[in-house]
């Protein structure tokens, strides 16, 4: 949306949607096509991985944890179409990053002092 | 299931004479208001041009009145509290009973920090922001008008609470179990969550409001490290309540299921954890705090630099200096809560991540230090209160240091030590820093200037008043006083209790200067009359306009080349040009569906606080459906003509240049 | 502030340059708005990785979820964003009926999704397992609870850009709001993937 977004913004011209010429529409449905094929893969091996069961509790939370965090990636840049190259691609790319940042530490943190609380509480 | 759920005649507090004479004033007031209004026949002019405005220089006021309006609320709380403690000594009783008495800190609390200081930072930004960055308005003038609405609301249920049931006795951070169904069964809480929630929810949008109007609505030319110092600032600021307030949406939330629909997020039982809500409140509540004295930051950078005619020093550090300080907010917050039980290493880690804070804001101490030397400072109101800031900020930032040692703060912790140190803050660097700014817009907004020796003596009022007033509480930490205490019984103590009573009544009287500045001040408008509307020979773009500006703000943008883009103007012989042509100017039509919707709103947080549930389902109902009215209404912005715009201009091109013409 | 002659916004000639700035505002706001409800949802999360073994001696996660189940959803979900995406495709090439065609597939798939939630929730609640047993209970509901929520808030959303579709065609303002409801539906897949990777996936390990 944001790739869309930036050429309606370089063009003084024309109608907003004239703008949107035929090679446009073609990386968009690609773009929709990787993005949906890598999600289903990137959602089937977690799932097969827990219900079966065969590796570590420890691996499988790594494998689990590092997939998701891959396909969340593979969201934002597939659908959501966040990219450093377009300016409305690097300002949403910013925010986001900052946000994570944000998240990042408030639930990191937290999750450390309450866990450590309940340590020290013998829990 | 009554129609009016637990509301009742006996929600009225009748058998507090306190309470109940309150109310008969407010009455009083209320009514000779209307009559005035009725009377000068105004009512017309307040619908069409100032409660249904998209303008953000009238929503600002509006936002500066209602935080006018709370001060005097939340200061007759203070003055009620410190007059019970000083009559309150060796075992007497005093005159407030501790159920009413724990209301009134809570109240006083919750009033200063979301309706009183939020709202006063929230206005000068409004006012300001948008002028400074030659822009015409912000990016969303509707949703500009909704929050201020929505903070009225909360405001609005906040003072409803004093007529109607009770209001929260837990403190304003109100922490459960207490906070939780069981020990507060009645209505107090949940007013104390519907008041924060509805306003939360409009300081939300300004933050969005305003970061979308800095990166996208810059005058052409003036890049992110050009905009005024006051800009930078805010926007640091509006960035940490984007970040800070969903959090405090999320908490007070689940404080809200487990009280309503009898979940365990922090209940004793059933594997309920209070410490979460300990946790996630202050994650939300120090971001809040450098909320609210980034901005003060950023206006004494302006005044110090307007009043000694030099440019700001290090604006480059200045602005990554706030940065600083608005990520390492982020990660400081357990301070709040070192007794509470979490490990060593988690305080050693939080106790040195917030001793380190201290540096980026020694870095802009000493920025603004450099930036008055050699310069030739004027003593005006707005200066007074920056020196007084120095000197009273840096003795709080110094007891923050202290307490941000584990081991001290388990000794000083919920001490009035603690009380002393964040009022030393808040006060002396928030409130200082918006009383200054006051002073300093308050011609670019109205027109005219204010009475320089009543504000004068408000200021010293209020210096001295607060070291009266809370240089004991250091002591009294210090002697074993804990705070939200009702009576006392410790000799030792009552000395500084009576100190501290007696500054409390001289920031009375500075609050009284106050008024009767505004007073004289207004009925004087005509000497104070600001003619060129560049009062202090300003540095930024705001004073390139009109006092007041004209409602459009600018004819014709400017093209920025430098950092104080004003003085750039004015020393290019660039300042008060009349361009070749005028162009038609857009600008957003004024609108009810904020008011409308904020009230639907705030009639369905009363009537959740009640358990009146079909009138919350109509509250909220109508409010989303006001809300889809507006999207699919079309007539929302006109094109102001040529012909006006040239004599809007004129008048402000005459004053300012010979004969009208440059 | 008086305005002499109103001249509607449409008959200025430099109004297209204006508008479209205006409408990438909306869709910059909008995204800043996004990521405040990321950190809504990233504290309901800390909450449940708090709270999520206090099962207070009832059940736990590996008790009650049913991967097979959640697989199902997520499917629907995750085929629900991209046949937005090609939604958003029609509306830019001012495509009516494709647009409203995808659309009502994202809504059909959406609704299926609330469906199982609902038919999941219901079926713990009546087994005794409500929100009200335990912490954990609490944390589990409120989380996936505020995504369904959101996702039925989208849905709303959705039903009534169909009915704006319908009547008034894909101009600039429509396509707009569109744009922020695209955001908005692939906000809530990403928030979806946590939530079976942090509460589902986790929890029945």
């Amino acid at each position: 949306m944001a790739l869309h977004d930036a050429k309606l913004a370089s063009n003084t011209d024309g109608h907003a949607s004239s703008t949107h010429n035929s090679d446009d529409a073609h990386d968009d449905v690609k773009s929709y096509i990787i993005g949906f094929i890598l999600s289903v893969v990137l959602t089937a091996i977690p799932f097969t991985l827990v219900m079966n069961g065969d590796l570590s509790k420890v691996t499988t939370i790594w494998s689990v944890v590092t997939l998701g965090l891959v396909q969340i990636w593979v969201h934002l840049k597939y659908f959501l179409h966040l990219n450093f190259v377009t300016e409305e691609g690097r300002a949403n790319t910013f925010s986001f990053l900052f946000s994570a940042l944000i998240i990042f530490m408030v639930v990191g943190l937290s999750v450390w002092i309450i866990y450590e609380s309940n340590a020290m509480m013998m829990y | 299931m009554s129609l009016l759920g637990k509301l009742s005649i006996e929600a009225v507090p009748y058998h507090e004479p306190i309470i109940m004479v309150t109310l008969a004033v407010v009455a009083v007031v209320g009514v000779v208001i209307a009559m005035l209004i009725t009377k000068h026949k105004q009512w017309g002019t307040l619908w069409c041009d100032w409660i249904t405005s998209v303008d953000h220089k009238r929503l600002g006021i509006m936002y500066i009145v209602l935080a006018m309006i709370m001060l005097l609320r939340g200061f007759a709380d203070a003055i009620m509290m410190r007059t019970q403690l000083a009559m309150a000594t060796n075992g007497a009783p005093g005159y407030l009973p501790p159920e009413h008495y724990d209301q009134i800190f809570t109240a006083h609390g919750v009033i200063m920090i979301i309706f009183m200081a939020m709202p006063f930072m929230i206005g000068l930004m409004n006012i300001i922001l948008p002028l400074q960055i030659g822009a015409r308005d912000v990016a969303f003038p509707f949703l500009n008008n909704l929050s201020f609405w929505l903070t009225a609301g909360g405001a609005i249920l906040v003072n409803v609470s004093l007529g109607l049931g009770e209001f929260a006795k837990t403190g304003w951070v109100a922490y459960p179990p207490l906070a939780g169904l069981e020990f507060s069964p009645g209505v107090g809480v949940d007013y104390y969550i519907w008041a924060l929630q509805i306003s939360g929810l409009g300081t939300l949008l300004t933050a969005v409001n305003f970061l979308v109007t800095v990166f996208k609505m810059r005058a052409p030319g003036m890049k992110l490290m050009q905009m005024p110092i006051f800009t930078w600032t805010c926007t640091w600021a509006n960035i940490l309540i984007a970040a800070s307030f969903p959090i405090l949406t999320a908490v007070l939330a689940m404080l809200t299921l487990d009280r309503y629909m009898d979940f365990h997020f922090f209940t004793n039982e059933a594997g309920g954890n209070s410490m979460m809500y300990i946790n996630l409140f202050w994650a939300w509540g120090h971001p809040e705090v450098y909320i609210l004295v980034l901005p003060a930051f950023g206006i004494f950078s302006e005044v110090i630099s307007t009043f000694t005619a030099k440019r700001l020093f290090g604006y480059k550090s200045m602005v990554y200096a706030s940065g600083a300080i608005a990520i390492l907010g982020f990660i400081v917050w357990l301070h709040h809560f070192f007794t509470m039980g979490s490990s060593a290493n988690v305080n050693a880690f939080f106790g040195i991540m917030t001793m380190v804070i201290a540096v980026p804001t020694g870095v802009k101490l000493f920025n603004w230090l450099f930036t008055m030397y050699r310069g030739r400072l004027i003593l005006s109101v707005p200066v007074l209160w920056t020196l007084g800031f120095m000197v009273t900020f840096t003795i709080g930032g110094m007891t923050g240091v202290l307490l941000a040692i584990p081991g001290a703060d388990y000794v000083l912790h919920n001490s009035l030590f603690l009380i002393a140190h964040f009022h030393n803050t808040i006060i002396g660097g928030a409130v200082f820093g918006y009383l200054a700014g006051f002073a300093f817009w308050f011609p670019k907004a109205m027109g005219f200037k204010l009475d320089e020796k009543t504000g004068k003596a408000a200021f010293w009022c209020w210096q001295i008043g607060f070291l009266l007033a809370f240089m004991p509480l250091y002591v009294l930490g210090f002697l074993g006083m804990t705070r939200r205490l009702n009576h006392t019984d410790n000799p030792d103590w009552n000395i500084w209790l009576y100190i501290a009573a007696f500054g409390a009544f001289v920031i009375a009287i500075g609050i009284f200067f106050q008024l009767l500045q505004l007073f004289v001040s207004f009925k004087n408008k005509e000497k104070l009359n600001d003619t060129t509307g560049d009062p202090w020979n300003g540095h930024t773009l705001e004073w390139s306009t009109a006092s007041p500006p004209q409602f459009y703000n600018f004819a014709k943008i400017p093209h920025i080349k430098d950092i104080d883009a004003w003085t750039d103007m004015k020393e290019r012989g660039e300042s008060y040009q009349r361009p070749e042509k005028y162009t038609p100017i857009h600008m957003p039509k004024n609108t009810s569906a904020g008011v409308f919707m904020s009230m639907s709103f705030t009639l369905m947080g009363f009537a959740l606080i009640w358990h009146i549930w079909w009138l919350a389902v109509v509250g909220l109902v109508a409010g989303i459906g006001v809300f889809i009215k507006r999207c699919y209404t079309s007539d929302v912005d006109y094109y102001v003509q040529v012909d006006e715009v040239e004599r809007v201009e004129a008048t402000h091109l005459s004053a300012n240049t010979v004969g009208g013409r440059s | 502030m008086s305005t002499i002659a109103t001249s509607s916004a449409a008959s200025m000639p430099h109004e297209h340059a204006h508008e479209e700035h205006h409408e990438n505002n909306t869709v910059f706001g909008f995204w800043l708005y996004l990521m405040t409800d990321c950190l809504l949802f990233a504290s309901f999360f800390a909450t449940y990785a708090v709270l999520f073994m206090n099962t207070a001696g009832g059940v736990s996660g590996k008790d009650i979820f049913e991967l097979n189940f959640v697989a199902v959803e997520t499917a629907a979900l995750l085929l629900s964003s991209i046949t937005f995406g090609f939604a958003m495709i029609c509306a830019h090439r001012q495509n009516k009926s494709g647009a409203l065609a995808w659309l009502a597939v994202t809504w059909a798939l959406g609704a299926c999704f609330i469906g199982m939630e609902v038919y999941e929730f219901h079926h713990l609640i009546e087994h005794g397992n409500g929100p009200q047993q335990s912490a954990f209970l609490t944390a589990f509901f409120s989380l996936v609870g505020l995504h369904g929520l959101h996702v039925t808030a989208g849905l709303i959303w959705m039903t009534i850009m169909f009915i704006e579709v319908t009547r008034r065609g894909l101009g600039e303002q429509t396509v707009t709001r569109l744009s922020c409801l695209s955001l908005f539906w692939h906000f809530l897949d990403i928030v979806w993937i946590c939530v079976f990777t942090v509460v589902y996936l986790m929890g029945a390990m």
